[in-house]
């Protein structure tokens, strides 16, 4: 028998298993909980156990599953119930209440429970779908399209719907053809820098040596970034997949997962992946008979944001600070213990599978020329759908932020979006129609990154902001260039002043100057990149930064040192004391006329009285400069 | 900070028999060194030492490994690790705020841990939870959509009350 039948021989027989499984868990009602990091942070752990004990107690026969994330986070906890003769509903903002009420009247009765949907899974005559949302026009999941839907513990579930049949078609051409499809997909890194990945994987199958290293690289470390976490928890081994099939390409025969310790649970879901797809077959030596041998293992990152850097990441795997080195030589020809390597994004792994399934033409339908695919986003910040969102590389921040996003909560005014992390950049409203791509992104000043993207309203200093992300490379700088470990440190500096109201004429220039040299002087693409934040601000944001230096003043009444909160005595309704209960300091008391002072001696600035003040009132304010306090008293 | 004679040894103990499943390898550094911390919690001096020893590297090298990196820990954490996420999402939704709220109620700064060694205090990176901003992580559970008045809640849930009036800045009061 010829290698590839026996490859697709031992394949289709694991397929059928895999199917039987998953259909004999659809004849029953089946209940999914997304138990990932974000569902766990609002309580999905004790949805999952009162669904079980209400499951218990009622007798009811049903399939209860964990799952990943489906990217609403915003809803979260979120369960969807599939039971026949209905169409598959997803539940939001789940309460232990609402989770009682969908086993005893859902399943124990027939009433869905419309009240608690989010939507329906798919179009139906009942509920409305996602897709007949704003959002659901924009939105095409190619490698979150199983995310939330499958237990990521249990490799029958990825098998059964279509999972690791890329890795047996691959298996049974040549690699070179393999090479050749992931070239002419024109698929781009999604780590941020957008490398082509067919280059890459073409520079190490060509490099000399028999010994060749496949990398994941996880370590995700981007504040406000999350898809790599969640894709890692939703659907390990799409990205396992994607990561044999370009060791198989490369001809590597060792693999690794470089993953953030920061991330306990997808650390954990990886490695039971590992483990399944050794049992199944899929890993390991002679994978469905077809004489290649691979393996995985994981490491774990220790919680350097520069060790994202390919030669950084390398240096933490052969046990030596996470410093990286000059390129050339890339590591795609000498790279992990000095052997061609090649290192790819979560994200860039999971489009493989499918880009070798069903052809580079089929990749090329969705997106630009120059950026092919979609782009997955990590929303969060002042947006009211935060979470994940994939939508077609070309579609406009104005749609992701309006139409996915949902828009501003709270009434309040856009101000700008931040994308890139800590090596983008601030694009402000008259940026919100330009297409999403690597290639505009970076001429706007930004950087695609690796998706994070923080919606900023009203409220947000720019200042802070740039400050915020600057505080953050200057303390992840690994030391090595001057420019980098010093540069940031006067830059962080000179921030730091202007959101204390120390700011001085000249300022803005010397911090341009400053940005540049920084730019110049450093090894990394973490030094290169991280005066980005502090360009775009001044470019787009010049009059926050005056208002700062010369009236004294935070515009978005953010910066601690700038502002002061004051109690309207006109609005303050004297009965209540709400303020004074949740003044953590006692800095609240209460005049001879019964209204409420703040001591600005004893205010700490956290914001509680503000928070705690009863909407109808709305007696507390924030003034900036601080000084305004005396006028108004007066 | 100075370890007791049966502290370095329960170290030295541990370190051992880590290191019997690592074959002497540089490359097996980081992960010696994180199984150290996970069952000290710490990677004290004498364990780094022993590591050295062992991969036959300088304790120098370990040394600069175990700084490096900010996962590793050199002094023993507090029974409950509070650690503040300082992501970009927190920081805007007032992650600052709520570290400010921990230090002033633990009456510690960050990397501190308290007197009593009930609790240390960290700042993250970011732990991914950006849509339940602002996010602090006690002992692997993670709080998302944290205020002022969560975190007395929270040091309530171990235990910890703060009586109104009475406590002075920053100090925190056992129960019973």
């Amino acid at each position: 028998m010829s290698r590839d039948k026996v490859i697709k021989e031992n394949f289709t027989k694991l397929q059928q298993k895999s199917r039987a499984a998953w259909e004999s868990l659809r004849e029953r009602p089946l209940i999914l909980v997304g138990t990932a990091t974000c569902g766990r942070a609002a309580g999905a752990l004790e949805i999952l156990k009162v669904i079980k004990e209400e499951l218990a107690k009622s007798g009811l026969e049903a399939s209860v599953l964990e799952v990943g994330c489906m990217g609403h986070c915003y809803a979260e906890p979120l369960v969807t119930v599939y039971k026949p003769g209905f169409p598959p509903i997803c539940y939001g903002y789940v309460t232990e209440g609402i989770a009682a009420r969908l086993v005893q009247d859902f399943l124990g009765g027939d009433d869905p429970c419309l009240e608690f949907a989010l939507a329906a899974l798919e179009a139906n005559d009942m509920v409305p779908a996602f897709t007949d949302f704003p959002r659901g026009m924009i939105e095409k999941n190619i490698i979150l399209d199983k995310c939330g839907l499958i237990d990521p513990e249990n490799i029958e579930h990825y098998i059964a719907l279509g999972g690791y049949a890329a890795l047996a078609g691959a298996l049974g051409r040549d690699p070179g053809q393999v090479l050749e499809e992931i070239k002419a997909s024109g698929l781009r890194g999604r780590g941020g820098a957008g490398f082509p990945t067919g280059r890459k994987w073409e520079t190490c199958r060509l490099a000399p040596g028999e010994e060749k290293y496949v990398i994941c690289n996880a370590d995700e470390g981007d504040p406000g970034a999350f898809m790599d976490r969640a894709i890692l928890e939703s659907n390990p081994h799409q990205v396992l997949e994607g990561l044999a099939i370009a060791a198989y390409t490369v001809g590597a025969r060792q693999g690794y997962f470089y993953i953030r310790a920061e991330y306990p649970l997808a650390v954990a879901r990886v490695k039971k992946a590992i483990e399944q797809a050794r049992q199944a077959g899929l890993l390991g030596t002679n994978i469905l008979g077809s004489g290649f041998d691979f393996d995985v293992d994981v490491f774990q990152g220790s919680g350097a944001f520069v060790c994202g850097e390919e030669t950084a990441l390398i240096a933490s795997m052969e046990g030596e600070p996470g410093l990286p080195r000059h390129r050339p030589p890339f590591p795609a020809t000498a790279g992990l213990r000095g052997k061609p390597t090649v290192i790819n994004n979560v994200k860039t792994l999971s489009y493989v599978p499918h880009i070798v399934e069903r052809g580079a033409r089929w990749l090329r339908e969705t997106g630009t020329d120059g950026s092919p695919g979609t782009a997955v986003f990590a929303l969060a910040g002042k947006v009211i759908n935060t979470g994940l969102a994939e939508v077609p590389m070309g579609t406009t921040l104005r749609e992701v932020v309006y139409d996915v996003g949902s828009g501003i909560p709270g009434g309040k005014a856009f101000k700008a979006v931040q994308i890139g992390g800590p090596s983008g950049g601030c694009l402000p409203e008259s940026a919100l129609d330009m297409p999403i791509d690597f290639d505009s992104l970076s001429q706007a000043g930004a950087m695609m990154g690796s998706g994070g993207m923080v919606i900023l309203d009203e409220d947000d200093c720019m200042v802070e902001i740039a400050r915020f992300f600057l505080d953050f490379t200057q303390k992840e700088s690994c030391g090595k260039c001057t420019m980098c470990r010093l540069g940031t440190r006067q830059m962080l500096d000179i921030l730091e002043a202007i959101t204390r109201g120390q700011g001085k004429p000249g300022d803005i220039e010397l911090l341009l100057e400053l940005a540049e040299d920084v730019k110049a002087g450093s090894l990394c693409g973490l030094g290169k990149t991280a005066p980005n934040p502090v360009l775009s601000t001044i470019r787009y944001f010049r009059d926050e930064y005056e208002a700062h230096i010369k009236e004294r003043r935070c515009p978005a009444l953010m910066c601690q040192s700038l502002i002061a909160y004051y109690i309207l005595p006109e609005k303050c309704e004297r009965s209540c004391d709400a303020c004074v209960g949740s003044c953590p300091v006692e800095a609240i008391y209460t005049n001879e006329d019964r209204i409420k002072v703040i001591d600005q001696q004893k205010c700490v600035k956290c914001a509680s009285c503000l928070e705690a003040c009863p909407p109808q009132y709305k007696a507390v304010i924030k003034l900036s400069p601080p000084e305004l306090v005396n006028e108004m008293g007066a | 900070m100075v370890l007791t004679e049966e502290e370095k040894r329960v170290a030295l103990e541990q370190t051992g028999s880590i290191l019997e499943n690592y074959p002497p390898d540089r490359g097996n550094l980081i992960p010696i060194l994180q199984q150290v911390q996970e069952k000290l919690g710490y990677v004290p001096l004498v364990a780094m030492e022993e590591v050295a020893r062992h991969l036959g590297v300088p304790a120098v090298d370990v040394y600069s490994v175990a700084t490096f990196y900010n996962q590793f820990r050199l002094i023993p954490p507090g029974k409950h690790q509070v650690k503040v996420c300082m992501g970009t999402a927190c920081h805007m939704k007032g992650g600052h705020i709520i570290l400010d709220c921990w230090k002033r109620r633990l009456g510690i700064d960050v990397n501190q841990v308290t007197p009593d060694r009930e609790f240390s205090l960290e700042r993250v990176a970011c732990v991914g939870c950006c849509t339940m901003a602002p996010v602090t992580v006690i002992d692997d559970e993670v709080h998302g959509k944290v205020t002022p008045t969560r975190v007395d809640g929270l040091l309530f849930s171990f235990g910890v009350k703060i009586p109104k009036g009475q406590q002075k800045e920053g100090e925190t009061v056992e129960q019973g």
